[in-house]
């Protein structure tokens, strides 16, 4: 591996020069010295070519989309425009302090005030809030609605939320958070909600329902209408996970389906760019009586222009965010909205079920697939067979599809698919790319057979080779010890 | 159609080595009720010309802090940024990668996270940091939820003197499991000591420490550390400026056992408020008990350097309902700005720009007491880069008053409260020329 930055560290180097102090008061006059720091931090001492060389050198140890594609389950990980980027950095939208007079930012409002409305228009929602950093934190919101939703209906007696054995972990995480003890629901054997055991679990102690539809599976859930009716009857509500919203883009609408509440990954669905982690965004929207609960502000407009509106201030669950949210991200997702327009979007979804039932069709003779009727925009696959017959198990194959040029699926969830193996190509990978995907999918099946050292021995062709994630854990190292 | 290379040509291919005749065959497990029969009311799709120009339009009514004359902070501010920050950070490589889950293709992102981190514990004195919260709010709720989970103590001692917005968030994210706050009262605009001392008690599981403070006075940092670890098992969140630490005393030093802050300042534009980053720092014997990614170093299967996510076993895909936090997506790219600016900035670099911040904001002050009319809201603290004024005038007015100069003249606290903040990039020029606007706008 490459040296960190700190050890290309000589004294007195340094990458930026500020300029020459017009002021100039002695530290003594504005500080006590008790207040200052003893010792200088020991920052990198660099020149602005090499820290560049450093930065360029790690980036080309990374997989990205513009290298191959990424046929990660429920991360929607799909192209990423560049004109959003170029707008997003517009000197008007990337230099506005979130505390200037409302006249000075009326252009900002008006793009998150018009994204609000897309975003309510495509999940069938009467409004949508923008705060939420990412889709946990809309997780959070949402269940932080139902909690204020129960208080202001004086249901105090709601404390448990049912989640679905096939769900992300977030949704658990999130309920535990807010203060919701959390049931598990079991899956049926066909991959759905099992109802009679959703109808054994709701009772008048249950505040909510989490799903995520489709399902990790790539499985609809066809029972959405007699689930509605069982929660709503003790009145639940229903959340929506939207990780796999990608699968219903103009083909149903969530909040006209019988949900309450819905969060939107921006940086899946509407195709931020994922920053290697993060900034993604998590929107949040809701159906009408749910509005006074919303987090503040939400943007408003009226005859003077658009504003920030605190006017349900009492009511709502309050802040989320610092300020407004992940500006910078909504005006990706804005650009891609508009780009697309209803058609596009449609059309968008479509091809993503396509082509996830393209690849499905072609590796069902060589991988074990628990569910294999047609998928939504992802499926599940699992080494089942390679482990059994040659030792092959997913990460084996996880990894030498690295050498492949093919990032990995999502492995190992959902958990009730041992083995598992989630892929989602996403609509904007073309046929041939698929095939070639598919390719090396048969390939690895046959050096399970054929070769299965080489499987377990994989990557080869990678940066590093296999990584020893369990040493990462016992002997811990999370800073570089810097000398002098 | 943008961004979607097959066409109906390839869809009749597809249809049918899957083997059905249409689309609709696909989905026939959404039940037909459901499906939606119009297309979305959207606006009609433009093309990449048509919303450069929507845009266009939309920006021209947006006045940046670039061509104002801005003195806001309060949690945001306007640094100097190194062009070369940008050009990193917009590399694909970086931008649009995913989680670095795979380790033996994330490597570049998985080692700038390592540098990230090393860098926040320089800053803060602190032994570890993970690879980012959402924002400072965020991270300093779940600083206090930390503690909670690790001396089980469920009272939390919040300053008058935190960012109120940090107060609410801390508020909202603690209700569920039961914690009370109870807020210190402040005196002369910092934490009034004497308060605090009547407030420690057994209970206390955490005291929370903002320094700079929300006004930007600086605490007796000393006082207020001795006086929570007097309570066994009791733990000091200091809530920081990491510019600020360049020249102040770092956490570490006055013995605080989390650290967190607002890491926008580093290297990352202010973007109307957002994506901002929350960094996260503690002691060695707390890292099974945070929240958030940690990178760590290791060695492949060859025995060659390389680095890993690590204790992903408190995280909640691994730990589901009893994950140390919800986090998944964080704030990464904000993070890797910050990392590169750190790079650039240096040791003298970053202490620069600190010095400069803190003396024009001097400067600054020093010139609003000679106005009749305006006095320090808080004469008897010191300061580092904001602070309070008190107008005789209407701070509202004054602020309506100045912005059509394309003068931001700071956020208003109260009646005759208002808060200003100066960076280095604020010119001596600048500085005057909207001091004499004051002088006008207060004696109109």
């Amino acid at each position: 591996m490459p040296k960190t930055i700190f050890e290309y560290s000589s004294e007195g180097r340094h990458g930026v020069n500020l300029p020459e102090r017009e002021i100039d008061i002695p530290l003594g006059e504005m500080f006590d010295s008790k207040q200052l720091r003893e010792k200088d931090a020991r920052l990198p001492q660099v020149s602005k070519l090499e820290v560049m060389r450093h930065y360029v050198g790690l980036s080309s140890l990374n997989h990205f989309i513009e290298k191959g594609m990424y046929p990660l389950g429920s991360c929607t990980m799909k192209y990423n425009p560049k004109i959003h980027d170029l707008i997003a950095k517009h000197t008007c939208f990337a230099n506005l302090h979130p505390l200037q007079p409302e006249s000075t930012i009326q252009g900002a409002l008006e793009l998150m005030y018009e994204l609000q409305n897309d975003l309510a228009e495509i999940s069938g929602m009467a409004n949508v809030t923008l705060q939420p950093s990412a889709g946990a934190q809309g997780e959070y919101t949402g269940i932080k609605i139902i909690a204020q939703y129960h208080k202001a209906k004086g249901n105090t007696h709601k404390t448990k939320i049912i989640i679905p054995d096939s769900a992300h972990g977030t949704n658990p995480a999130t309920c535990r958070l807010v203060g919701y003890d959390v049931v598990e629901l079991k899956s049926d054997e066909n991959g759905r909600c099992d109802i009679n055991q959703l109808r054994e679990l709701v009772d008048e102690n249950t505040a909510g329902f989490m799903l995520t539809n489709p399902s990790t599976l790539g499985l609809f859930e066809t029972q959405i209408e007699e689930i509605a009716e069982i929660l709503h009857s003790v009145d639940a509500l229903i959340y929506m996970d939207g990780a796999n919203l990608n699968a219903l883009l103009g083909i149903c609408q969530p909040g006209k389906n019988g949900f309450d509440i819905i969060h939107f990954n921006l940086h899946k669905t509407f195709s931020t760019p994922h920053g290697g982690g993060g900034p993604g965004a998590g929107p949040v929207g809701v159906v009408e009586k749910l509005l006074p609960y919303l987090p503040v502000p939400m943007v408003a407009k009226n005859d003077e222009g658009y504003f920030l509106d605190y006017s349900h201030q009492e009511s709502s669950i309050g802040k989320i965010h610092s300020f407004y949210g992940n500006f910078g991200v909504l005006v990706r997702a804005y650009v891609y909205i508009k780009m697309l327009g209803g058609k596009g979007l449609r059309r968008a979804s479509e091809n993503a079920i396509i082509n996830a039932n393209y690849i499905m069709a072609h590796l069902k003779n060589y991988y074990h697939i628990q569910h294999p009727e047609h998928c939504m925009h992802e499926f599940v696959a699992d080494s089942s067979w390679q482990k059994s017959k040659y030792g092959v198990n997913t990460l084996d194959i996880a990894k030498r599809l690295l050498d492949k040029g093919f990032h990995a699926p999502t492995v190992y969830f959902p958990l009730i698919i041992p083995e598992a193996m989630m892929i989602e190509p996403t609509e904007t990978e073309s046929l041939e790319t698929l095939d070639m995907f598919i390719q090396a999918m048969i390939e690895i099946a046959k050096e399970a057979e054929e070769n299965p050292a080489l499987l377990h021995e994989a990557p080869i062709s990678t940066p590093v080779r296999r990584v020893d994630d369990v040493r990462a854990v016992k002997e811990l190292d999370p800073i570089f010890k810097i000398e002098g | 159609m943008p961004y979607i290379p097959n066409t109906d040509r390839d869809r009749q291919a597809m249809f049918a080595k899957i083997g059905v005749k249409d689309f609709c065959e696909l989905i026939a497990a959404i039940p037909e009720k459901f499906r939606l029969k119009d297309e979305l009311k959207l606006d009609k799709p433009m093309t990449e010309l048509e919303i450069t120009n929507k845009i266009q339009s939309q920006t021209c009514r947006n006045t940046c802090t670039q061509t104002a004359n801005s003195f806001l902070g309060a949690g945001v501010y306007d640094h100097f940024i190194p062009a070369a920050v940008d050009a990193i950070i917009s590399r694909p490589e970086f931008l649009t990668a995913y989680t670095p889950y795979q380790a033996e293709v994330s490597q570049g992102t998985l080692q700038f996270i390592y540098e990230y981190q090393t860098m926040i514990c320089e800053l803060t004195g602190m032994e570890i940091a993970n690879a980012s919260m959402y924002d400072g709010a965020s991270a300093v709720a779940e600083a206090v939820l930390m503690a909670v989970r690790k001396n089980k103590k469920n009272k939390a001692l919040l300053p008058g003197t935190l960012n109120p917005t940090f107060v609410d968030i801390i508020r909202s994210y603690t209700e569920g499991i039961g914690v009370e706050l109870v807020t210190i009262p402040m005196k002369d605009g910092v934490t009034d000591l004497d308060a605090l001392k009547e407030l420690m008690n057994e209970d206390v599981g955490s005291v929370v420490v903002q320094n700079p403070n929300y006004f930007g006075n600086l605490e007796d940092v000393d006082a207020i550390s001795e006086i929570t670890h007097s309570q066994k098992g009791a733990l000091l969140i200091a809530c920081v400026n990491p510019i600020s630490l360049a020249i102040l005393k770092t956490p570490g030093d006055y013995n605080a056992d989390i650290v967190v802050g607002e890491g926008q300042a580093l290297g990352n534009g202010q973007s109307f408020g957002g994506p901002l980053f929350g960094f996260f720092a503690t002691k060695l014997d707390m890292a099974r008990q945070m929240p958030g990614r940690i990178v760590g170093g290791t060695l492949d299967a060859e025995g060659k350097r390389a680095y890993a996510l690590t204790l992903q076993a408190r995280e909640q895909h691994i730990r589901r309902a009893k994950a140390t936090s919800n986090i998944c997506s964080n704030q990464s790219l904000c993070t890797l700005a910050a990392t590169v600016y750190l790079s650039l900035m240096g040791r003298e670099g970053l202490k620069e720009a600190a010095i400069q911040s803190a003396q024009k904001a001097h400067y600054l002050a020093s010139e609003f007491v000679k106005i009749d009319g305006i006095s320090m809201r808080y004469p008897s603290a010191k300061f580092y880069n904001e602070f309070v004024i008190q107008t005789a005038c209407d701070a509202q007015t004054l602020v309506d008053k100045l912005a059509p100069y394309g003068i931001y003249a700071g956020v208003v606290l109260g009646k005759n409260e208002l808060m200003l903040a100066v960076t280095e990039k604020k010119s001596k020029a600048a500085i005057d020329d909207f001091v004499n606007r004051v002088k006008e706008a207060c004696h109109a």
